[in-house]
């Protein structure tokens, strides 16, 4: 038989020559018609608890990047994002999610300046096209990076030691979300106090021809701290701890919804802190700003699946509760008396607060924290239902990811 | 800080039971103090930076039992409380080959065939035997033991008719759990496997604070304990917290502040005031009384009743049946600074075996022989022995590239014959060395600093009777409904207002906080 040609293959990452000799499972898992590891070790427990305890090294370059440039690359911005990118200063980053002309969201990433006139966004889908369509009329460049950036996140308690041992630059100095130039090992990088973990960390971005000694760099120094590669299963238990969304999962984009119920807005996905409706007109901002005064009919709220419930579920067919190894991401309805108030999107057995977490999306009606609700359970192949808690997000918010 | 001069509850010792009694108590509104002898909290359950830049998990080094209701409920997570895995165990052997128990469940198989073919198979239906037992002992376990009059306390296999869960086992169930009530835990292995590291390494878990061997009656049925956290939504039997055993108890005492406890270290207790057969506060040490309206004792029953409270406060049979309790200490403790890290030599290289622990327990007639020198008053010339090496697990246990090792051993006994004292407890730690290094050559090399810790000083240093670790063996006679006395098994005590909450009282020792927890929701339900 013939081997498939190469371009019909998944492409490896920059990192690739390094996370593959590493990948004892052989567990990969797609992302963005790359490969990336979903899990290195045959069992994912300790790359999710180097995340919390030590440090964990995840290789994220298949996220989309776009550099923006020129003298209205701001104003540009402000246009197109929620955010208020005006009182961006530089070396600042924001989260920000960006909406169509309803309000509803198309995709969310971070929004780097990274100079007077430069910006890097990333995001999760394809956003080319839809940059350059809202460019018209702005003195600005929109350039797609993907290729030829590579990104590694290094997350967790002893991130900032382990990047004091490779850089010069004052990493103890970099505050939450924000970002700067430096060198590692003579590599130009740039460290950003950023991460989809929740927990104190980093991520670093580097041209992809210097992929590999990076990864070489950090793997060599944080040894003594317990550096540990990490793949997507670590991953989706810490971002379900830290209440952050995932697109395709917990939203579907605006862009690909088939019919209008599908679509969240900023405010439905909890997201209205991003929201800034007095910075002036920008797109979605009439229809946001409409919601605002009307208020929302969803809400995306935490839920803490109660463990007594559980409990007698189980023992009703002689077991103790089973609980979900990994992170699922299906749509779990959820119930407020007899009828369904909503549904859960992501939900995993957090081994750090020993609770079974959920995000769901709730009517507005019962939406509110301490809400007793009920969500689907599958015993045995039937369809029970366990008692949930309507709770804040993030379920785990540790200081140190701040200070 | 100030202290009101009168507590709604004293809580003696601040050991990790009397704290999480404490923030049970506290969190129901109740005014709380905790008076521990020493400048730490914790007892047991303690991390320690003897020696600069390495901290020791002291004594206890590893959590399996601790309930996660207590975690849920005091919100331990929010105190600091993690808990790390620890993936796999390791035996070498002195052939240079090794058994291997690994976190992946075909990678372990793959390991046993390659000792035995039959026990690679074998070691799931007993996986499987022993969730079942679990499951169907742990409402035990988690319960106050019932008024026992009704039931034959001599008869222990009455334990079997609690419960309609057991009318629910299947024949086979119930006579394995007969069997693990009885038996010795070599004698039950012997029944499932032939490899004899397996087998010892097993067991060990059978012998681990008890003055027993492995073919000693009634070991088999600690290894069910092992399956209970594996249960209870934790995933894992085995963990290490992050920080050190001491963080646990730290995490608890940051509950029980939360919820208004005082905490006072440094105060040790000499009495408990009593009038008119009830207790009403302490008198410490120093002289100073505190008064409270209930008193809890979180020590073990023989300080608790035989140190602290006048005998003449107590009914005879009771305070006899306290003077039976069986408390012989057989365990000690070596932890190690280190250059560098261990090269066994059957698994040279470093590797996930140096994050998991490593057991000194080539075979059943090894452990036994350990025995053997114990029960004729020497500690062990070839202990057995359950390793950890904390700074891989989590790497702020030491200085970047250094290590600390906690090194179970096992048997020191209590009573030594001619004594304990500082020349032979040393003595101990070189027989611990000595057979270690046969295992890791470069291991004596390596070490920066050592603690030997015997029987002797865990009765100095921590209060421990006899330096048994458990507060009182964890043999059938004195578990549940027995423990530490019959009648006495609900954390009441003959004394009104006085309770007891610490390992000595069901469901005995280990860090799980139940007993704390527990003895809380006693003293709250009789409070009206
Ligand atoms: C060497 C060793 C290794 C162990 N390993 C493990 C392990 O790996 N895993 C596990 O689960 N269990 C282990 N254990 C057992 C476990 O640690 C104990 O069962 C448990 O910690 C006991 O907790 P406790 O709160 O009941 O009592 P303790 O921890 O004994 O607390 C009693 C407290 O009372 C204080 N005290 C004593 N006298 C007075 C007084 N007069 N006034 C005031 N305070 C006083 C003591 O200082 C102490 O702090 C180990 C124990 C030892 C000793």
């Amino acid at each position: 038989m013939e081997a498939v040609n190469s371009d019909a293959m998944l492409k490896g990452t920059p990192f690739h020559s390094r996370t593959s000799a590493l990948c004892q499972s052989q567990n990969w898992r797609r992302w963005s018609g790359h490969v990336v590891a979903g899990s290195y070790e045959l069992t994912h427990d300790r790359e999710y608890f180097a995340i919390r305890s030590s440090a964990a090294l995840i290789d994220v370059s298949p996220l989309h990047k776009y550099m923006i440039e020129g003298p209205d690359a701001a104003r540009f911005l402000n246009r197109v994002v929620t955010r208020d990118v005006s009182g961006c200063a530089q070396g600042q980053v924001l989260y920000t999610p960006w909406c169509d002309e309803e309000g509803k969201v198309i995709d969310d990433g971070t929004l780097a300046r990274l100079g007077e006139e430069k910006f890097r966004l990333t995001s999760a889908e394809p956003n080319l096209l839809w940059l350059h369509n809202n460019a018209l009329g702005f003195r600005v460049t929109v350039g797609d990076v993907s290729e030829s950036t590579a990104a590694l996140a290094l997350q967790g308690p002893t991130s900032r030691e382990i990047l004091r041992c490779v850089t010069d630059a004052d990493v103890g100095g970099l505050r939450f979300f924000r970002s700067m130039a430096a060198e590692v090992k003579r590599i130009p990088v740039t460290i950003s106090r950023t991460g989809y973990t929740g927990d104190l960390g980093y991520e670093i971005w580097v041209d992809s021809e210097n992929a590999e000694p990076l990864w070489d760099a950090l793997i060599e120094a944080g040894g003594p701290y317990g550096i540990t590669p990490a793949g997507m299963l670590a991953l989706d238990v810490a971002r379900i701890e830290a209440g952050l969304i995932l697109i395709d999962v917990d939203y579907v984009p605006a862009h690909r919804a088939l019919i209008e119920d599908r679509k969240s807005s900023p405010f439905e996905l909890g997201l209205g802190w991003t929201v800034k409706l007095d910075k002036g007109s920008f797109v979605g901002s009439t229809a946001l700003l409409k919601e605002q005064r009307n208020g929302s009919d969803w809400q995306l709220r935490g839920l803490e699946i109660e463990w007594e419930s559980l409990e007698t579920l189980y023992a009703d067919v002689g077991l103790p509760p089973q609980l979900p190894t990994i992170a699922w991401r299906t749509s779990v309805p959820v119930y407020g008396g007899r009828h369904q108030v909503g549904y859960a999107t992501s939900g995993c057995w957090s081994p750090i607060l020993k609770k079974y977490i959920a995000l769901a999306h709730l009517h507005s009606t019962h939406a509110r924290t301490g809400t007793k609700v009920e969500m689907e359970v599958t015993v045995e192949h039937r369809r029970k239902r366990a008692v949930a808690t309507v709770t804040s997000t993030p379920f785990f918010n540790p200081e140190r990811k701040r200070s | 800080m100030s202290y009101s001069a009168h507590y709604d509850a004293i809580v003696i010792g601040g050991g990790h039971n009397g704290l999480v009694n404490a923030a049970y108590l506290a969190r129901a509104g109740k005014s709380v103090l905790v008076l521990e002898r020493r400048h730490l909290v914790g007892g047991a359950a303690v991390t320690e930076e003897i020696y600069p830049g390495f901290k020791y998990s002291v004594y206890s080094y590893v959590v399996s039992l601790l309930r996660p209701e207590i975690i849920r409920e005091l919100d331990l997570p929010s105190h600091g409380l993690e808990i790390l895995p620890l993936e796999s165990t390791v035996t070498p052997l002195p052939n240079g080959d090794y058994l291997g128990r690994w976190a992946d469940h075909d990678q372990t198989r793959r390991e046993l065939y390659r000792h035995s073919a039959k026990d690679a198979e074998a070691y799931d239906d007993y996986g499987k035997l022993m969730y079942h037992l679990a499951f169907a002992v742990k409402p035990i376990v988690a319960m106050v033991p019932p008024d026992p009059t009704s039931l034959s306390p001599r008869d222990l296999l009455s334990l079997l008719k609690l419960g309609k869960h057991f009318r629910s086992l299947g024949a086979t169930q119930f006579y394995a759990l007969v069997k693990l009530m009885t038996m010795s835990a070599a004698d039950f292995l012997d029944e499932w496997f032939e490899t004899q590291a397996l087998k010892a390494t097993m067991s060990a878990s059978g012998i681990i604070g008890t003055f027993l061997g492995p073919r000693s009656p009634g070991t088999a049925y600690v290894l069910l304990h092992h399956y209970l956290g594996e249960i209870d939504g934790s995933f894992r039997a085995w963990g290490f917290a992050k920080g050190g055993t001491g963080a646990i108890s730290e995490s608890i005492a940051g509950a029980a502040r939360r919820f208004g406890a005082d905490i006072r270290t440094e105060a040790s207790v000499a009495r408990v005031l009593v009038r008119h057969g009830r207790a009403t506060g302490v008198a410490l040490e120093n002289g100073d009384e505190i008064t409270a309206r209930v008193v809890v004792s979180g020590l073990d029953p023989k300080r608790t009743f035989l140190k602290l409270i006048e005998s003449e406060h107590l009914p005879d049979d009771f305070v006899d049946s306290i003077r039976r309790f069986k408390i012989r200490g057989s365990s000690g403790k070596v932890n190690l600074s280190l250059s560098e890290l261990p090269k066994f030599t059957c698994l040279p290289r470093d590797g996930p075996h140096l994050r998991g622990a490593i057991s000194i327990s080539p075979s059943v007639d090894y452990l036994e022989r350990a025995y053997d020198d114990a029960k004729y008053g020497n500690f062990s010339r070839r202990p057995y022995m359950d390793i950890i090496i904390p700074s891989m697990i989590d790497p702020g246990m030491a200085p970047p590239g250094k290590h600390v090792m906690s090194i179970f051993v096992q048997y020191a006994p209590s009573d030594l014959e001619g004594g304990w004292n500082e020349t032979r407890r040393e003595a101990f730690g070189d027989a611990v060395i000595d057979t270690l290094a046969q295992y890791a050559p470069n291991l004596p090399g390596a070490i920066l600093h050592r603690q030997v810790i015997t029987p002797w000083d865990l009765e100095r240093d921590i209060g421990l009777t006899q330096g048994n670790i458990f507060h009182g063996e964890l043999s059938l006679h004195q578990l549940f409904f027995l423990r530490p006395a019959p009648s006495w098994a609900d954390y009441r005590t003959p004394l009104d207002n006085f309770y007891q909450c610490g390992s000595g009282t069901h469901p005995g020792g280990g860090i799980s906080g139940t007993s704390g927890r527990l003895a809380a929701l006693r003293v709250l339900k009789d409070w009206k």
